[in-house]
């Protein structure tokens, strides 16, 4: 028998991150193909008035463990109340938004189910009601499509690669909230530091404006800060700038920084190495500023221009602030 | 500790159509575990200790295993296997069941490998250990039997306190790798390497097939300078529709 499909929607303080709502939306495609029902997962703090959100994207049921102590993610407590429900729910997909609780979490409760977890995966298909998903590997050189034997299967998906689709509006879910005891634990999660105002983290973000080496120093990306604040962007960094010390690792997009796939990505003054390149190769449309006509960057973007980055950004700054009618 | 094919490295898929060639591929060190290696060689510079390196992987793997004890690893344990499993909880069962009998008080992993870029393995073996496990840290503070560890999350970095041993999954910014002097290398070569064959359960975790992504092609250049810029806006708004 087909069980259930089961997402763990992710919140982030009193709400729930757009990679939820990705992870929701997949999970109703499934669950309809299936003809199983939808559940949804919300662990956090204060999330009772915005949980009914999750219906709207699909999900038939949502269990919800709200407590101060869930406010940030402790593998412990999280892995312990998603035993639960899973042994409650039995059901055979788990979704995960592959974000740094999820990638945390997935393997965790592997181990525990004796299952196997698809990782990071961009596209998931049903055969034989069984979950085949494609991921990239070999920093983005193939694309595996793997499936997993065992039941309940579980996949992570990448941020900002699903639709987030608001396919039932008015739907109201039931609500069904969970007694949480706290566990012992050998661990203590004591705070969550801010890196200061950007509220975005790259992989959730719809506007990336990157700089690297030929930005120059770290007081230059001041013109990318404003064009990033212009189109409701964040900004990026390529290894070059971050290992120089002119962004934090946080910044980082390619091979041991994030993946992104942004909506549109504007690299400055990036040559576009594949160290690069394999982070952000997933973007819908990548614009390309640099004063090198051959830089490799050139030979996949999708529009460039060749010139000097320190003319052309702001340049580009005034002309989206028309756009966007912010003068 | 895993070997990796070098970033540079051009991938090509076997001939079945479902796995992955690299005979002609240079490996190198998993660039987290870089990371994590030299964390673990900077806690024995401060508090005493002895360094082990495990590694789940083939023969040839021991090229890559000189350097870690190149790197000041004192010794390394080679769980060798024909090839190294599409299914990370397997590795993790190999590892888990091999550290069952060692004696440690921190364990450290890179957050992923950058081969199949899974990042599960090291968490994993801490939920088989029953041991607490703190992934992708950026940071960390040992003594008296605990640890603090700094882990990099969306926006920022969450602190978390806990009791060892203790296992933690390195991000890139946790250290700067140190390089080996050729005195180093040629001192490990005297280091011991206990190599154990392991046999490998089924994989629940089936690869179908492989395929190549689709290339992007070259777009066009809008123009040169500030002349351009227009252009790009209106492209952007009319052809592409992304603003």
């Amino acid at each position: 028998m087909t069980g259930e499909v089961l997402v763990f929607a992710e919140s982030s303080g009193p709400t729930f991150r757009k990679a939820a709502f990705e992870a929701v939306t997949e999970g109703r495609r499934l669950a309809d193909l299936l003809r199983v029902s939808e559940y949804a997962l919300a662990i956090g703090n204060s999330l009772t008035d915005r949980v009914g959100e999750l219906g709207k994207y699909g999900a038939d049921k949502i269990i919800l463990a709200d407590d101060p102590s869930l406010g940030l993610f402790h593998p412990d407590y999280y892995r312990q109340i998603a035993l639960d429900v899973i042994k409650r729910v039995s059901p055979s997909i788990i979704l995960i938004a592959a974000t740094s609780t999820g990638k945390d979490l997935a393997p965790r409760l592997a181990i525990h189910l004796d299952t196997a977890v698809a990782s990071e995966c961009t596209q998931l298909e049903l055969e034989d009601g069984k979950l085949i998903a494609t991921r990239p590997a070999y920093a983005g050189k193939v694309l595996l499509r793997v499936r997993v034997n065992s039941s309940p299967s579980i996949a992570t998906l990448r941020p900002n690669v699903f639709t987030a689709k608001e396919t039932a509006p008015g739907k109201k879910p039931t609500v069904e909230p969970v007694e949480f005891k706290r566990p012992n634990s050998p661990m203590v999660v004591k705070e969550f530091v801010s890196q200061g105002a950007k509220k975005l983290d790259l992989t959730e973000a719809s506007v990336i404006i990157s700089g690297g080496r030929g930005m120059g120093g770290p007081q230059n990306y001041k013109i990318l800060e404003e064009l990033a604040e212009v189109m409701g962007g964040v900004v990026g960094a390529s290894r070059a700038s971050v290992d120089a010390g002119w962004r934090p690792h946080s910044d980082q997009v390619g091979q041991t920084g994030r993946t992104v796939s942004p909506t549109l990505y504007i690299a400055a003054g990036i040559s576009g190495a594949i160290q690069h390149r394999v982070g952000m190769i997933n973007s819908k449309v990548i614009v390309a500023i640099n004063k090198d006509p051959e830089a490799p960057i050139f030979g996949f973007a999708d529009y460039g221009i060749v010139g000097d980055v320190f003319e052309v950004v702001p340049a580009l700054t005034r002309e989206m602030k028309v756009f966007y009618g912010k003068t | 500790m895993r070997r990796v094919p070098d970033t540079g490295t051009r991938i090509r898929i076997a001939s079945d159509g479902k796995s992955i060639d690299t005979s002609d591929a240079e490996f190198v060190i998993n660039p987290y575990e870089e990371y994590a290696l030299e964390q673990a060689v900077q806690l024995k510079e401060k508090h005493g200790g002895e360094v082990t390196v495990v590694t789940l992987g083939p023969e040839k793997t021991t090229q890559v295993i000189m350097k870690t004890l190149a790197l000041g690893a004192d010794k390394a344990v080679h769980l060798k296997c024909d090839r190294v499993p599409d299914d990370p909880s397997l590795v993790a069962r190999a590892l888990a069941s091999e550290l069952k009998g060692l004696d440690f008080d921190v364990l450290l992993f890179g957050k992923k490998g950058v081969d199949d870029d899974n990042q599960q393995v090291g968490q994993m073996v801490a939920e088989l250990l029953g041991i607490p496990s703190v992934t992708q840290i950026v940071k960390l503070e040992v003594s008296d039997g605990k640890a603090v560890a700094h882990r990099e999350v969306e926006g920022g970095s969450i602190t978390v306190e806990t009791t060892l041993p203790a296992a933690f999954t390195a991000e890139k910014d946790l250290t700067v790798p140190r390089y080996a002097s050729l005195r180093e290398l040629v001192a490990a070569r005297k280091k011991p390497i206990v190599v154990r064959d392991v046999q490998l359960a089924q994989s629940s975790l089936e690869v179908v097939s492989i395929q190549y992504p689709q290339q992007r092609s070259p777009g066009k250049i809008v123009g040169k300078g500030v002349d351009a810029v227009p252009i790009l806006v209106r492209l952007l708004h009319e052809e592409a529709k992304v603003i």
